[in-house]
């Protein structure tokens, strides 16, 4: 079970606090009337499916009720940094573990 | 015959307490200590189940929970019956009955074991070539028909308890400093190391008196001492530190991330039964700064043709089960061996009275302690060993053989005891997704480089010997406190004497019994798979370790392969003339060995299984009659029967009351959040499809929203208490779900809006009064409010008091008649309600529930999200999108409607269905259809959505979501009920007071 780190709370809290809430950083267009059809799709159902590191959201439903963000590398699933949204996302290399 | 094979010794028995108990109807005694398997063997019982496929008969293989073949049912009372446990684990109290397995009508003559016979027939993966067809009957009819019924009735190993489990199981959460996996010298070292540090200190054991290899070691001396004695100081001093906790009869079976370890802890019978109040087991989860795991090591079977055969054992058991439980394998045995540690064995069965006809040694020499001890003791060593033959089904009688010098020659015996040599468990490690390699040298996998905060020591690290255990394990204890963050003692030396170095081993299959495919050689014993089935799964070109595994379900059984993984790879790998780690390795899962289920089910069954919420005026409905239905976790009152009253007669009443005079309906489970701040408006204009920013104070607009793919996702009604303020209602059970979506928004897209929102679905006890005698009902009870028509209209909101308590009245309907919503904190409601109910009822009003409710909203053609919606459903199929706010530039789901999709010709339309016979009431879910008889595999036109008896109507009406639906107004179609399709009329989706005047009186 995954210790979280949630940066608004500041600690560590077990998996079970949270709710996975997809990929991060895909953003909203700013105007969505100004996306075409093929583009607009992608934007509602494509995401970034990666083996290493990936940068993702969760919510703290069991605790502050606020939603950051994390870098896990989904190969040794070991959670590599937290921030807060809006925050730049860290440069983090893979750890190259199996 | 009592105890034939019983001698003295057995540290684990207590000779003082015997205990009887029953194997398959038979009485046997034994001792306290006993596992059901020593005592089976020492009473001489030889067959204890037949194997899985082809129903061979097959007696104890090992002294642990690898055991794959003694697996039984116990009986210890009503309810208390477990199938499939390793004899070799069920600890042996008195008046225990257990019942052997897979073998029908007896375990001595079992008809199953015809398929030893067909056994050509039944080789890897001919479930995949047989039991189809003929062809000349329709597709799959045989298998329904025939061969379906044999083989689930053949099929399975034990029978499924049919009793519910009373044992009550508790589950525990915990931490600690340093968790330690298994008892044996190397965990006990590193216990005593990491306890010295003041870490605090868990050291778990599956076994019920902890030990390890200790236990049955009966000529090692450590620190001068007898090893045994040296257990029990050591058991002792660490019983004695208050930050060491020895957890024995704790199995750890999963290691998950960051060091949450889960154990399964059993509790012993005599103590179950002594004091009832105990649970059964317990589930921990245990978060560990630091782990050590000192797992141990599981002999290996050598693979030779029928190894299987009752008498064949495990060397290393038949020691456990001389110096543990003072019992002998067998009268005159044979040992077969490729690894040192057998001439242990031979060496205590010898000075135990056991004739030791020979060591058959598999290797080319037999060099080194052991084997130089084992002749100096006068027992006959021959070496390059090749079993050939194994005579004796039920009970061994000689085995063939040929080896060095001597060759060829045939000794009678009545146990075989055998060691391929040792395979380090590494299992938790693997499960941690700790990095596996395979030693060349050594001839097996162990851990690489390790996880951070965990190690491993001794056996399940691939070092052998007692001295090395010790060591390691100190060592790794010490690593493990100072990771810990404690300060560890210093290294403490262990003077081990008298275990001399053990080595050896061998994988996988002799030459002489590779490609040989009459032969049965057992590698996976529980699933009785054969070398020629590993053989036959890479001919037919199953060649990586997953798909040999699947095809021959090697690996695949309860004791998931500890006995055969190894030897499956090295055959698979000597067909295929490749390395072993070009085969690959399958990961291991948990759990280790099989959980109880009501261990993981805790205190979470009947009642306690999920939460109930209750509303403040369920009490009052449960006592005036209400059957409940679920909604999600609510209680909802479904309908409120007088006496002699069924549903329908209720339900019939219900509706007509409301719509006659008043009814008063229950509303509160329906979500409510408070939407308050600057931007409250615009906010919800974003999350809504309708436009708000222009809705009034005081006023309230039934409000749609969408997924951001275009789909309906949830509505509701949202009254503007202030320019700033918003009470916001949602379906009851989409209530969390919204509030999700609505802070997910806030929080990540539009975060710069000043809105908060709380959820307040429980602060308001929410009461609807429907009928065109709403407004008297009301008026004798609220103040500061004038409720006629003029000045409170329809879709209104107004704070005011009602029975002298603050409320928000809100005036809209779901019914279709006048209606209100009465909403007070939750501690008035029940009281409201009732001051509501009495003035009802002088207007001849009753209470109704959420079956009449759902009438009364189809009557008037309301859909209701999740009903008439499926998430694929668009505003424009409902007919709703003049909800839509036509100047809004951008709102959650708008550019979406625009795809191609939901714009597409032909998509289905909300419609009415009136049944051309009218007292025929459709299915909901019925299948909507242009013919009467659709060519079968041809698609539907849409189906049924919402069906009911309206007693307003008189007949039955129905909601449906049909492909074109607005353009077949009029039309006949069809609708499936079980007897047949039966004829329907497309009408308007509205069937009562399609102008809405009784709304606006």
């Amino acid at each position: 079970m995954l210790l979280i780190p949630c940066p608004w709370c500041g600690m560590e809290r077990p998996e079970i606090e949270f709710r996975h809430g997809g990929e991060a950083h895909v953003a909203r267009p700013q105007d969505p009337a100004a996306v075409g059809d093929e583009a607009w799709t992608e934007y509602l159902y494509f995401r970034s499916n990666p083996k290493g590191v990936f940068a993702e959201r969760w919510r703290h439903t069991f605790g502050c009720g606020r939603f950051f963000n994390v870098v896990r590398d989904t190969a040794s699933d070991r959670i590599l940094a937290a921030y807060k949204p809006g925050e730049p996302r860290p440069a983090i290399e893979s750890e190259g573990l199996p | 015959m009592t105890q034939r094979f019983r001698v003295a010794g057995g540290a684990a028995l207590d000779r003082a307490r015997p205990i009887s108990f029953t194997f398959d109807g038979v009485a046997y005694a034994g001792y306290e200590g006993d596992t059901l398997a020593s005592a089976l063997l020492a009473n001489g019982v030889r067959v204890v189940g037949r194997s899985y496929k082809y129903h061979r008969p097959r007696g104890i293989l090992s002294a642990g929970p690898e055991e794959p073949n003694a697996l039984v049912g116990v009986a210890r009372g009503p309810g208390r019956f477990t199938p499939n446990l390793s004899a070799t684990e069920v600890e042996l109290h008195d008046g225990l009955v257990a019942t052997s397995q897979n073998r029908w009508p007896s375990l001595r003559f079992d008809v199953g074991a015809v398929n030893d016979l067909f056994a050509p027939l039944f080789g890897a993966g001919f479930y995949y070539k047989t039991f189809m067809g003929p062809d000349w009957l329709p597709p799959n009819w045989a298998w329904k028909h025939v061969y379906e019924p044999i083989v689930r009735r053949a099929a399975g190993l034990g029978t499924a308890p049919t009793e519910p489990d009373p044992d009550r199981y508790v589950r525990f959460f915990d931490h600690c400093d340093v968790l330690i996996v298994g008892a044996g010298p190397a965990g006990l070292a590193a216990a005593r190391a990491a306890g010295d540090s003041g870490a605090d200190v868990v050291l778990c054991d599956d076994n019920p008196a902890p030990g390890g290899s200790l236990s049955a070691e009966t000529r090692a001396t450590i620190g001068g001492k007898p090893a045994r004695e040296w257990l029990a100081a050591t058991l002792d001093a660490l019983g004695a530190m208050p930050n060491v906790r020895l957890m024995p009869r704790t199995q750890a079976f999963g290691c998950y991330a960051e060091n949450l370890v889960a154990l399964s802890e059993r509790l012993p019978e005599p103590a179950l039964i002594a004091d009832p109040g105990l649970p059964r087991e317990r589930l921990w989860r245990v978060r560990a700064k630091e782990v050590v795991f000192a797992a141990g090591a599981i002999e290996r079977p050598l693979v030779f043709s029928d190894n299987d055969r009752p008498g064949v054992v495990l060397a290393d058991a038949a020691r456990r089960y001389l110096n543990l439980y003072g019992v002998k394998v067998g009268d005159h045995v044979v040992v077969v061996t490729a690894h040192d540690s057998a001439y242990r064995a031979a060496l205590d069965l010898k000075d135990a009275g056991v004739a030791v006809a020979l060591i058959a040694d598999v290797r080319d020499e037999a060099e080194g302690p052991l084997p130089d001890a084992a002749r100096a003791a006068g027992i006959k060593v021959a070496v390059k060993a090749a079993i050939h033959a194994v005579e004796g089904r039920a009970r061994l009688k000689s085995v063939r053989l040929a080896a060095h010098p001597g060759g060829m020659r045939v000794i009678a015996c009545d146990a075989l005891l055998m060691s391929g040599g040792w395979t380090p468990s590494v299992h938790l490690v693997s499960q941690s997704r700790g990095k596996l390699v395979f030693d060349e040298a050594l001839g097996l996998l162990r851990p690489e480089a390790p996880v951070e905060g965990q190690r491993s020591a001794s056996a399940c690290n691939a070092t052998f010997g007692l001295a090395e255990a010790l060591a390691e394990g100190d060592a790794a204890g010490r690593a493990a406190a100072e990771g810990a963050g404690f300060p560890p003692p210093a290294p403490r030396a262990y003077a081990v004497e008298g275990a001399p170095r053990a080595a050896g081993g061998t994988l996988g299959a002799p030459l002489h019994v590779l490609g040989d495919r009459r032969v049965k050689a057992f590698i996976d014993y529980q699933n009785d798979v054969c070398v020629k089935d590993v053989e036959l799964a890479v001919q037919e070109g199953f060649r990586s370790v997953e798909h040999v595994k699947r095809y021959t379900t090697t690996g695949m059984a309860t004791d998931q392969g500890k006995l055969a993984n190894m030897n499956a790879l090295a055959v698979a790998a000597a067909v295929q003339e490749k390395p072993i780690p070009e085969i690959g390795l399958t990961t291991f899962r948990p759990p280790y060995t099989p959980v109880t289920f009501g261990a993981f089910a805790g205190p979470a069954r009947g009642d306690l299984f999920d939460p109930v919420r209750k509303t403040p005026v369920h009490d009052w409905a449960a006592e005036n009659g209400a059957a409940f239905e679920d909604v999600g976790l609510w209680k909802r009152a479904w309908y409120l029967p007088r006496p002699g009253e069924a549903m329908p007669e209720a339900v019939a009443r219900e509706c007509r009351t409301v719509r006659a005079a008043v009814g008063v309906f229950d509303a509160s489970t329906l979500g409510k959040i408070e939407v308050v701040g600057p931007d409250a408006a615009v906010f919800l204009e974003k999350i809504y499809v309708n436009a708000f920013q222009k809705l009034a104070v005081s006023r309230c607009r039934y409000g749609l929203m969408l997924t951001e793919t275009g789909f309906v996702m949830d509505d509701g009604v949202v009254a503007r208490l202030a320019p700033d303020r918003f009470h916001v209602t949602t379906t009851t059970g989409g209530a969390p779900r919204v509030l999700a979506h609505m802070e997910d928004y806030l929080q990540t897209e539009f975060a710069d809006l000043r809105v908060w929102l709380t959820s307040t679905t429980e602060h308001w006890a929410t009461i609807a009064v429907q009928g065109p005698k709403a407004r008297e009902t009301l008026v004798p009870l609220i103040e500061g409010l004038d409720l006629a028509e003029k000045a409170f209209p329809h879709m209104s909101v107004r704070e005011a008091k009602i029975c002298g308590v603050s409320a928000r009245l809100m005036r809209m309907s779901f019914s279709g008649e006048l209606g209100y919503e009465i909403n007070v904190g939750s501690a008035y409601g029940l009281d409201v309600w009732k001051a509501v109910f009495a003035e009802a009822e002088k207007h001849g009003g009753c209470a109704y529930g959420t079956e009449a409710m759902h009438v009364l909203r189809a009557e008037k053609g309301y859909v209701i999200v999740g009903q008439e919606t499926d998430g694929t459903t668009t505003l424009d199929d409902l007919g709703l999108g003049w909800a839509v706010g036509k100047a809004k530039a951008d709102f959650v789901g708008k550019r979406s409607l625009i795809l191609p999709e939901l714009m597409r010709e032909g998509r289905k339309q909300l419609v009415g269905l009136l049944t051309e016979d009218p007292e025929a009431v459709l299915e909901e879910g019925a299948q909507v259809t242009e013919s009467a008889a659709p060519p079968k595999g041809s698609p539907a036109l849409g189906h049924v959505t919402s069906s009911y008896r309206s007693a307003t109507l008189k007949r039955s009406i129905a909601l449906a979501l049909v492909a074109g639906g607005r353009a077949r107004m009029g039309a006949r179609l069809y609708a499936s009920t079980p007897g047949g399709a039966v004829a329907v009329t497309v009408a308007a989706p509205c069937f009562y007071d399609r102008e809405g005047t009784r709304l606006h009186v």
